[in-house]
């Protein structure tokens, strides 16, 4: 079942002369990793600012949850669903203690005291953040304060999260805690997750990866098929991941690996099946 | 910048902590209608016992309390001066400027200043800023009558203490980026030092502005609607203490004010 799709999307930046998404079609399945990867300027921020009815379409429509995001009435029921987590942590906390934060939402939309309480302290927990609901957030780190964020999308109880480069300001450690986090939030929550980023790494765990390029999506698959066309990867300025460029360049050397290995782990393996007789057995 | 203590709440659970945060904002009211009530030694005293009073029950450090009062030592020893010298009287010495008089005002003087500034960040120190706002929201509640915008006041004022921690990492930020390219911020005059300022203020404006923006679009997301049918996570209730400590508010000012009629 689809949850979010967009027809014929177009859309041009007030004052702009130049579109900034030319006629997107897709849909995206409910309990989806989603991953959509692209260079600067490709889109992929407009797109996502599409899923919640911040940015509306100059031409064509997005429906999330059979909702049509242009009409008025639906743009509250439609943020309630789809939670959205931005690039820099800082600039989406807004209260200066962490519990108080998350309470956010569900404070906007009037639900009970108490009920803001139990989903407080699930999203929380949930985000792995239970133990520092009292805390300050200008004291956490960046991956702490980003899991912060997720659980303040949370306590919505949205279908969908959508996450426009939350790692972009992350050193590695804090984007393994927060891809982590989603990744997780989509196996066991059943929460759809659209994670936007231009780190290749990350969109390993996905679903479906789609690839955007000057406003169009340029491919469109599971990693594996979309990683496998390194050529096209190197057109659109991306880098793929080592494990899938080292598979391709022996293959292009005459082996036949498969590309589906996309960790190191999977990519070791491979080539030692490739290697030994006794099919990769160390 | 590091010193900055204004506004900065410490997390705790004593009683001062626990109270309301009306209650709160009621007895700074209090206190500091009190303390202009004060005259003489004997209402000095009794002021500095209830400040004393609540500084060691609110258990915040002294260190944090001497940090507050730092910035405002130039102020508090101009007043002292300047009082010192203006004020009729007998002469210490024959000939000399300073009068009994005026070390006594002088002494109070500072006293009061001290006592004003320890009082009234006790209030920050002990309140989480969502409390106070809220407590500030409910308290302003009658001027909505008079569509005087209480929430949004109140909001505005929760994201003001939100970032200045934001705010004052950049700035140092900032700073260190333009002493990197060999900006100056510590000799010179004070309009030289002024100027040297505006390549600090002119980057923080314009990421303050986007960070306004990006937090207004992330307000947005969260479903953020003004403050039309908004509930609370912590509800304010009045429990006995409160009452308890607005009654002992109200034997207070009653107190200082007879002490003022009697002129002690």
């Amino acid at each position: 079942m689809e949850i979010i799709s967009a027809e014929n999307l177009h859309f041009t930046y007030p004052g702009d002369d130049e579109e900034a998404l030319h006629g997107l079609n897709f849909e995206i399945s409910k309990g989806q990793f989603v991953a959509i990867l692209g260079r600067n300027g490709s889109g992929k921020s407009t797109l996502a600012k599409m899923f919640n009815g911040i940015l509306l379409p100059s031409e064509g429509k997005v429906t999330v949850c059979g909702m049509d995001t242009s009409a008025e009435e639906n743009i509250l029921p439609i943020r309630r669903q789809v939670g959205m987590v931005f690039q820099n942590p800082d600039n989406q906390i807004v209260a200066g203690v962490v519990e108080d934060d998350v309470a956010f939402a569900p404070e906007n939309l009037g639900v009970p005291p108490e009920e803001i309480r139990e989903r407080v302290d699930r999203a929380l927990k949930l985000v792995n953040m239970y133990e520092y609901r009292e805390h300050a957030p200008h004291l956490l780190s960046g991956g702490q304060k980003q899991r912060v964020a997720i659980a303040g999308v949370l306590a919505m109880e949205p279908d969908v999260i959508v996450l426009d480069e939350p790692t972009a300001m992350l050193d590695p450690q804090g984007r393994q805690e927060v891809v982590g986090t989603v990744t997780r939030l989509c196996r066991e929550q059943g929460i759809t997750v659209i994670l936007i980023t231009h780190h290749m790494a990350e969109c390993v765990d996905a679903d479906r990866l789609m690839i955007m390029d000057e406003g169009r999506i340029t491919a469109d698959g599971s990693p594996a098929e979309v990683f496998s066309r390194v050529e096209l990867l190197k057109k659109e300025g991306l880098t793929v991941p080592a494990s899938t460029y080292v598979v391709h360049k022996l293959n292009a050397a005459g082996f036949s690996l498969p590309l589906s290995a996309l960790t190191p782990e999977a990519c070791a393996q491979a080539i030692a099946g490739a290697l030994l007789p006794c099919g990769g057995e160390k | 910048m590091k010193s900055v203590t204004l506004g900065q709440y410490f997390p705790g659970d004593s009683l001062i902590h626990r109270l309301d945060p009306r209650t709160k904002l009621l007895w700074v009211i209090i206190y500091i209608v009190a303390l202009f009530a004060a005259l003489d030694w004997y209402s000095y005293g009794v002021m500095m016992a209830v400040t004393a009073a609540f500084l060691i029950s609110s258990k915040v450090k002294f260190r944090v309390i001497m940090q507050g009062l730092r910035p405002l030592i130039i102020i508090i020893i101009l007043t002292a001066v300047l009082n010192m010298f203006y004020t009729d009287g007998t002469p210490v010495l024959p000939g000399w400027p300073i009068t009994w008089e005026g070390i006594k005002k002088a002494v109070l003087m500072i006293l009061r200043i001290i006592m004003l500034i320890a009082g009234t960040f006790l209030l920050t120190y002990t309140t989480s800023p969502i409390m106070l706002t809220d407590g500030m929201e409910l308290l302003n509640a009658p001027l909505k009558k008079l569509h005087f915008p209480v929430h949004e006041t109140a909001l505005m004022m929760s994201m003001a203490l939100r970032f200045i921690p934001t705010l004052t990492e950049e700035t140092n930020k900032i700073m260190s980026a333009q002493r990197a390219r060999g900006a100056d911020f510590d000799t010179g005059n004070i309009i030289q030092r002024a100027k040297a300022m505006i390549p600090i203020l002119v980057p923080l404006f314009v990421s303050s502005f986007r960070r306004a923006d990006e937090l207004a679009v992330a307000m947005e997301s969260r479903c953020y609607h003004g403050g039309e049918g908004r509930t609370r996570l912590k509800q304010l209730h009045y429990a006995p203490r409160d009452w308890i400590a607005l009654g002992f508010g109200a034997v207070l000012l009653a107190g200082m004010f007879t002490m003022r009629h009697f002129g002690l």
